[in-house]
């Protein structure tokens, strides 16, 4: 018996499916202006009415990386680009739930490539939006006359990557879990602030253990709170071991929880029918 | 003599949701060049079938097979060989027609001059060149459908599958893309597997096979189906096999 010709895959092909999807969400990010406004005017609301006004209320001691005392809007910068790629992560897996409910994301799962590079591919894509906005927001912080190091815009980088990718994938497994749209947009909610609030971005860990017994252990169990760290100090082009390695794990933990639900045999998926 | 395997063989392929069983016991294959109407009622299970056989659903009992190659353990070698129409639109309406096309090449991997290249033919042949440039929102339902159609063929596959693709459209665009797919299925040897709970989409050459409650209940051709029920047209045969009207 004969078989129909089959050609290998090749690198090429993981290729070219990689920057289709990156194009296709290129293309999504410049069509929804909105979102991009959107992205940016949260933080810059945070930074110009927040900060501004808590600025003489939260004083911020010199804790590492800063070698002097700071401003309060230059501690929450980090915070603040942490919480773009969180709403970003948030905003691709809305879509991937859309994409579910409006039928196209059969277009993406009947393609001859693996499941899981498939949607490593699309966890990329949203990062890489989510990075465009982070430098699109540095700009603006610079304009308001936060300055960081010029060695920091390099090393924030893979730090962003590494961030972008963990917050994607956090996302992506609520989004296999959640089936319909207006479910995720509650969970949306119910995840974004308590993820917020309840670490380092906006104070000190030093000052939520001063004030409360419990907060901190929500705070040092929170993703967010290593994501946040880990950006500060790559701002300074410092690395903090730690939160890159929690970050990293979360990252693992989170993709794999993801993959999960995606697989059409097991995952939570499975058990909800209509892909 | 070698043979070749055929595009589509499924075997005792069984499907529940829970205590609710989609598909019992289904066996059937499709011969290369062949157009095959899966016809039956709304709920009978060809959309649970399709989403098998396009590896959206992991297969709980029986195999698929897709020219030879074994669905459950090959699916990356038998995908490509494979062109979808699901029956709920999967055009991404925020992109052109051209956009869409083009994502669907890459998620095939296929090089940037071929894709243009087959593009360009493919909205030909549908007569899509002057909506190119449109986003996909602003197109009618049976030029969506027609989209569709050329996007699948894009990677050029030997085995179509289409469910319920006439749905909601007027008369003109059923009966267009009706023909347009016919005249693949003649023209270049490719094999249809057509579902469709409209009747009057079969042709009487074409084999059919009849869906309900999950269950095969006959197949052949249409002549072959009204000599078994012994009844007078395909559209009785069906009642007949589907409870609709008594034995006669």
């Amino acid at each position: 018996m004969t078989q129909a010709t089959h050609h290998a895959l090749t690198l090429g092909h993981y290729l070219r499916c990689f920057n289709g999807i990156m194009r296709r969400e290129a293309l999504r990010f410049v069509h929804q202006r909105e979102r991009f406004l959107s992205a940016l005017v949260r933080p810059i609301v945070w930074l110009a009415v927040f900060a501004a006004g808590f600025r003489s209320v939260l004083g911020v001691a010199i804790i590492e990386p800063y070698q002097t005392y700071i401003t309060y809007e230059v501690y929450i910068l980090p915070g603040l680009l942490a919480m773009i790629q969180l709403f970003n992560g948030m905003q691709s897996s809305l879509s991937m739930v859309y994409d579910r409910e409006m039928g196209s994301m059969r277009t993406l799962l009947i393609s001859p490539l693996p499941r899981w590079f498939l949607l490593v591919c699309k966890l990329m894509a949203g990062t890489l939006v989510s990075v465009v906005q982070v430098y699109a927001f540095l700009l603006i912080a610079w304009l308001w006359g936060i300055k960081i190091p010029p060695i920091g815009l390099i090393t924030l980088l893979p730090a962003l990557l590494l961030s972008g990718m963990m917050l994607g994938a956090f996302g992506m497994f609520l989004s296999s879990a959640i089936r319909q749209l207006e479910g995720f947009a509650g969970v949306m909610n119910f995840v974004i602030f308590p993820m917020f609030f309840a670490s380092s971005a906006l104070y000190p860990l030093w000052k939520i253990e001063e004030s409360s017994q419990w907060l901190p252990y929500v705070c040092n169990s929170n993703p967010f709170t290593y994501a946040v760290e880990m950006l500060r100090f790559s701002l300074y082009g410092q690395i903090d071991p730690l939160s890159a390695i929690l970050v990293a794990g979360f990252l693992f933990v989170f993709l794999s929880l993801a993959l999960y639900g995606y697989d059409p045999a097991r995952g939570f998926l499975a058990r909800k029918t209509g892909l | 003599m070698s043979t070749s395997p055929p595009p589509l063989d499924i075997r005792t392929l069984h499907y529940a949701y829970g205590r609710h069983v989609a598909l019992n016991g289904l066996s059937f294959s499709l011969a290369q060049g062949t157009f095959t109407v899966l016809l039956g009622l709304n709920g009978a299970g060809k959309t649970t079938l399709f989403s098998l056989i396009t590896h959206l659903y992991t297969l709980q009992r029986g195999t698929i097979s897709l020219f030879g190659y074994d669905l459950a353990r090959q699916s990356l070698k038998a995908l490509p060989f494979m062109g979808v129409v699901f029956q709920q639109p999967t055009l991404d309406l925020d992109l052109s027609v051209y956009q869409n096309l083009r994502y669907h090449a890459a998620l095939h991997g296929m090089a940037p001059s071929l894709a243009k290249q087959r593009i360009a033919e493919e909205l030909e042949r549908a007569s899509l060149q002057k909506l190119a440039n449109d986003k996909t929102r602003r197109l009618s339902g049976g030029q969506r459908r027609r989209v569709e159609i050329a996007r699948m063929l894009l990677h050029r596959p030997r085995l179509l599958l289409l469910d319920e693709p006439t749905v909601g459209l007027d008369i003109e665009s059923r009966q267009n893309i009706l023909s347009h797919v016919r005249h693949l299925c003649q023209h270049e040897t490719i094999t249809v597997l057509w579902a469709t709970h409209l009747i009057d989409e079969i042709d009487k050459s074409e084999k059919v096979i009849v869906l309900h409650q999950g269950q095969l209940l006959a197949q052949g051709d249409s002549q072959h189906i009204t000599k078994q029920t012994k009844t007078a047209s395909i559209r009785q045969a069906f009642d007949v096999l589907v409870g609709l009207a008594p034995q006669t």
